[in-house]
């Protein structure tokens, strides 16, 4: 009973499937072909090493404190960074007094007045996380034609290849390729947007952030190419992202090798033990 | 229980004999795991997935436990309180990576689990029991691993609720109240997070019960093994302890290389990107797609695109869930009187180059976006799927003439048997 219950569930499945692949198949054959620019024209992430990449990978604290000055000077104005808190910059070297200084700086920190519990700004202590640029969603949507600027604290885990998407982003405004516009004349990039190919939709609300040389003043005088701005925060946002990622593989290594170490040590022992029930000819 | 030349334990010292005739734990350790458990003295590799899947059980539960301490379910602060964990919390990055990655390597032991099952039939007579409880412990981690991955209240831990929820909304006449029921809303929200965690919760300690359950089950005929013979005598058998407990000790050690490779080396790469983004009902992903191990099943979902007398989408949730029923009925399905793969030609063929190259391309099209030409082949597949458990097998155990087995597991080790040369003169004398 179960066996012709089950062969005619298997044949009805089936026959079901196969008439869906019947009606695909032949959709997909008469269909006209429609390319979509998003499709053809969308490019991977540009090839870029960083100092923490591969298993063996460090943070370059210089390039972290670079990148944390193009984010202060360049993005702060409309991203936030909400799961960074002030006092996890001393992991990028600065010591306790250049983070209470550097905290400082930042003078829009919400808070309530402790006489009045009226709404207050204030400049940040260590203990404090970033600031957002703007006091809620509806705030930042308004400021900027209806698209609000994601937080940053996790956006190179929050796309494919992040590090290199971002340094991508950055650097890959440019004008439409013709190629694009000769395949799909009616492509184009409305008011308010502006073409990246780096940049899944192609058309993306935020107009080029980082536009010229010398746009910030390294304080260690790296010459600032559009490259190594762009380099620089890209990296600063990897550790934004993920604070603990040299602990993590250095940790990994001496877990690796004790583990080798202790699947040897089990190798052997359970060779030693089972030498005692290798086959014996009996005669 | 278990065989006469079965070692009995005997209590080494006065305590150990005290806690033996009023508490006899140790008893019960000694006959389950210990050397009073004779095991097939022939068993591979693949018989060690059962202990590593124990393992990867508690390890998720140990590390599980630890990141309830610190996490909160509810949806205005479930995200932060994850990347609190990850900032913050004294090796919380570790915890967290480990239950991430544990719970692929809970799929990935129990996956190589079953497809032994599969190849060996070990789901035949004496052991259905033991395969049926096994279909429900993965039932039960299908459901504990969705409402996990819920969770974080990522994008794809929202939208995977949404679309998964959403199936039950294809059940005729009650499927939309059931649905809002389930959710205890319209969409996924501070209701559904919290039952989803509640749950995720108990879940774990349910399969722990069912386990017990399963490894009771086993331990009334014993484990099978690769001839698929059964167990004739003390010369077949070794004693668990030491032998399969060195042996699973290694095969534990290569398993956790793996596991620590990835944890610390790769520990994002089998999850979506997308789950760093906190959870927004108004954006929809571009691909929502569930975790790897769920990839063929949800390939199968897609597949049914087409309305045929029911809607396609009931017809995808039928087939979805008949895709993983069907392994309940595999010991009446499968008729064949011989156990193992190695003695079956025509199975086996059916099995590396028919049900494995079609989970793979499952596996592929449901991770693929749904769009052609995956969809046309995973309906092929699914196609596949459901002839080989159905139609083939049944077919294949029926007229397939199997090779000569071995007389016994000794036989097969040491290349000879007294007794079956003795039951061979006696035969011929006779």
């Amino acid at each position: 009973m179960i066996r012709i219950g089950g062969f005619l569930v298997g044949i009805g499945f089936t026959v079901v499937v196969l008439f869906s692949f019947i009606m695909g198949a032949y959709n997909f054959a008469t269909e006209d072909k429609v390319g979509a620019p998003e499709y053809e024209f969308y490019k991977k992430p540009k090839d870029v090493a960083f100092a923490q990449d591969g298993a063996f990978g460090k943070w370059d604290l210089a390039q972290l404190q670079r990148g944390y000055q193009v984010y202060k000077e360049v993005c702060a104005a409309c991203h936030g960074l909400q799961y960074v808190a002030f006092r996890d910059l001393a992991q990028l070297g600065y010591n306790e007094d250049e983070v209470k200084a550097l905290a400082a700086e930042w003078i829009n920190v919400p808070d309530i007045d402790p006489d009045t519990g009226e709404a207050i700004v204030r400049p940040g202590v260590p203990t404090d996380n970033f600031p957002s640029p703007y006091p809620n969603n509806v705030a930042a949507a308004a400021a900027n034609n209806n698209a609000i600027p994601p937080d940053l604290s996790l956006m190179t885990k929050a796309r494919g290849d992040g590090t290199a998407y971002v340094y991508s982003l950055l650097t890959g405004y440019g004008p439409i390729p013709e190629e694009l516009t000769a395949k799909y004349p009616e492509f184009d990039t409305p008011d308010g947007l502006h073409f990246n190919e780096y940049f899944p939709n192609l058309n993306i609300a935020m107009a080029p952030p980082i536009t010229t040389k010398d746009q910030v003043t390294y304080a260690d005088g790296t010459e600032a190419t559009i490259s190594q701005m762009s380099q620089d925060v890209s990296a600063f946002l990897a550790w934004t992202a993920e604070p603990k990622m040299v602990e993590r593989k250095q940790t990994g290594w001496v877990v690796m090798l004790f583990l080798l170490f202790a699947t040897i040590l089990a190798y052997f022992s359970k060779q030693q033990i089972w030498s005692a029930a290798k086959p014996k000819k009996t005669k | 229980m278990s065989f006469p030349w079965a070692r009995q334990y005997e209590p080494t010292n006065g305590f150990m004999k005290f806690l033996d005739e009023r508490l006899p734990l140790p008893r019960l350790v000694y006959n389950a795991v210990g050397a009073g458990y004779p095991v097939p003295r022939n068993l591979s590799y693949m018989w060690n997935f059962g202990v590593l899947a124990g393992f990867f059980l508690v390890a998720q539960i140990v590390t599980g436990v630890v990141l309830a301490m610190h996490y909160a379910a509810n949806a205005e602060v479930a995200f932060g309180t994850v990347e609190h964990i990850m900032r913050d919390v004294n090796w919380g990055w570790l915890m967290r990576y480990a239950h991430a990655n544990g719970a692929s390597f809970f799929f990935i032991v129990v996956y190589i689990h079953i497809f032994r099952g599969f190849f060996y039939s070990s789901y035949k007579a004496p052991r259905e029991m033991i395969w049926l409880l096994g279909v429900v412990i993965f039932l039960l981690m299908m459901a504990t691993a969705f409402m996990g991955y819920v969770l974080p209240w990522g994008q794809m831990s929202f939208w995977g609720a949404k679309v998964i929820t959403g199936l039950f909304g294809a059940i005729p006449l009650v499927g939309e109240p059931l649905q809002v029921w389930l959710l205890g809303g319209f969409a996924p929200d501070n209701a559904a997070l919290n039952r989803f965690f509640s749950l995720h919760f108990l879940l774990p300690f349910v399969i722990a019960g069912v386990v017990i359950l399963h490894i009771w089950a086993l331990h009334i005929p014993g484990s099978s093994n690769p001839t698929g013979v059964e167990v004739k005598k003390e010369s077949d058998t070794l004693p668990f302890h030491p032998y399969y407990t060195a042996k699973d000790g290694f095969g534990l050690g290569v398993i956790l290389l793996f596991f620590a490779f990835m944890v610390f080396f790769l520990p994002n790469t089998l999850g979506h990107p997308d789950n760093y983004i906190e959870a927004n009902p108004l954006a929809t992903p571009a691909h929502i797609v569930p975790e790897w191990y769920f990839y063929p099943f949800y390939a199968i979902l897609r597949a049914f695109t087409f309305d045929f007398i029911l809607s396609a989408k009931l017809w995808g949730v039928l087939a979805m869930f008949a895709a993983i029923l069907v392994w309940f009925f595999l010991p009446w399905l499968d008729r064949s009187p011989v156990r193992s793969g190695h003695y079956r030609p025509l199975f086996r063929k059916f099995f590396w180059f028919g049900l494995i190259p079609c989970m793979v391309v499952l596996f592929i099209c449901g991770g693929a976006p749904a769009e052609e030409p995956f969809v046309m082949i995973s309906q092929i597949a699914t196609a596949y799927y459901f002839l080989h458990f159905l139609v083939i097998l049944p077919i294949v155990s029926s007229i397939e003439k199997p090779e000569p087995l071995p007389y016994s597991i000794t036989e097969a080790v040491l290349g000879e048997d007294e007794d079956a040369t003795l039951g061979a003169t006696a035969a011929a004398k006779a």
